[in-house]
């Protein structure tokens, strides 16, 4: 490390446990965020205040005043600019020190392997359940770490998978059918709510690339802003889940094209 | 007998033996929604033989997908 960025990373590197090694090891990885929106937002400005080395932000929307009560990585003046060109941007002004792959696209079955091959580290931050199980299986078919979460109004949630860890279909082995999803649009979202959620994954990430501590895996904690509860969850990975399982029955990338927050609005 | 148990932190009875006949009475989706007892995830495959118990704490966990 350069005087510079011993003097940049100087509170990690005096961490119990972290040190100049662990500041090492993030300057040297590579971490992909999709979405930079409420979630993306915090854990992008985080990771890159912490020296990962790489950094991916992808997300094929731009910024609309709507965004900004909880997407803080975007400011007034980026209406109208993509927003991993906008996210690219504050990153880098964070952190020079650091190189920031920004995707102005949809992440999708079929540039999914190709840019998350690149990555040691995958962080679901997307708006939707198509791009979460597009994300999840993705991620397990190349046997690639990530940690994935989501909001709705007051309450989040959030889990970690590293290779042989109860995947998200585990959990939620498919997505539910359209018609009973509720649109962010309809129900709201606490933006100080989804920071919180946001931060966390960016924690997750920091700890799976370092080694530090143990990861939310095999596990799902759930956070409820209005009660200050937070609940962690054991998962048992399921034998027969239908993409980690024994005898998978999701054995490539599928067509995930419902998208519930983008359906009706450019929220 | 009734039992009481609680379901997302209310208290509640439930004539219910197993978890399969509790997700009927509430009308549990098939799809999108966890559930775990005492803060361990069931399976949905397991929920016809995981019976409830006395005082069993049952979360319900909708899959949220905002961001």
């Amino acid at each position: 490390m350069t005087p510079e960025q011993k003097r940049r990373y100087n509170r990690h590197i005096i961490l119990d446990g972290f040190g100049s090694e662990g500041q090492q090891r993030l300057l040297e990885s590579k971490v992909l965020i999709v979405g930079a929106g409420g979630l993306g937002s915090p854990c992008a400005l985080y990771l890159a205040a912490a020296g990962v080395g790489t950094i991916g932000i992808a997300d094929a929307d731009t910024v609309s005043i709507s965004n900004l009560q909880r997407q803080v990585i975007h400011f007034s003046e980026d209406a109208g600019t993509p927003k991993a060109l906008s996210a690219k941007d504050k990153m880098q002004r964070i952190n020079p020190d650091i190189r920031v792959e920004a995707y102005p696209t949809f992440i999708t079955a079929e540039n999914a392997p190709d840019i998350i091959r690149q990555y040691d580290f995958i962080i679901d931050c997307t708006d939707s359940f198509a791009s979460k199980y597009l994300i999840n299986d993705a991620c397990v078919m190349l046997g690639k770490p990530f940690c994935i979460a989501g909001i709705v109004a007051y309450s989040g949630q959030i889990m970690t998978h590293v290779p042989g860890s109860a995947c998200y279909r585990c959990l939620f082995p498919a997505p539910p059918p359209e018609n009973e999803v509720q649109t962010c649009s309809m129900v709201g979202v606490l933006g100080s709510a989804v920071g919180t959620v946001g931060t966390l994954q960016a924690t997750e990430a920091i700890k799976v690339l370092t080694g530090i501590g143990s990861p939310l895996t095999n596990a799902i904690l759930t956070y409820d802003a209005l009660t200050v509860q937070f609940q962690r969850f054991d998962i048992q990975p399921n034998p027969n889940c239908m993409l980690c399982g024994s005898h998978p029955s999701v054995t490539e990338l599928q067509e995930y094209s419902f998208q519930p927050c983008r359906k009706n609005t450019k929220e | 007998m009734a039992k009481r148990i609680v379901i997302n932190n209310e208290a509640r009875e439930t004539e219910a033996q197993f978890i399969q006949q509790l997700a009927a009475e509430l009308d549990l989706p098939e799809r999108g929604v966890a559930l775990a007892v005492n803060n361990k995830i069931v399976p949905r495959a397991t929920w016809p033989d995981t019976a409830i118990s006395e005082g069993d704490s049952i979360t319900i966990i909708k899959a949220a997908f905002g961001g």
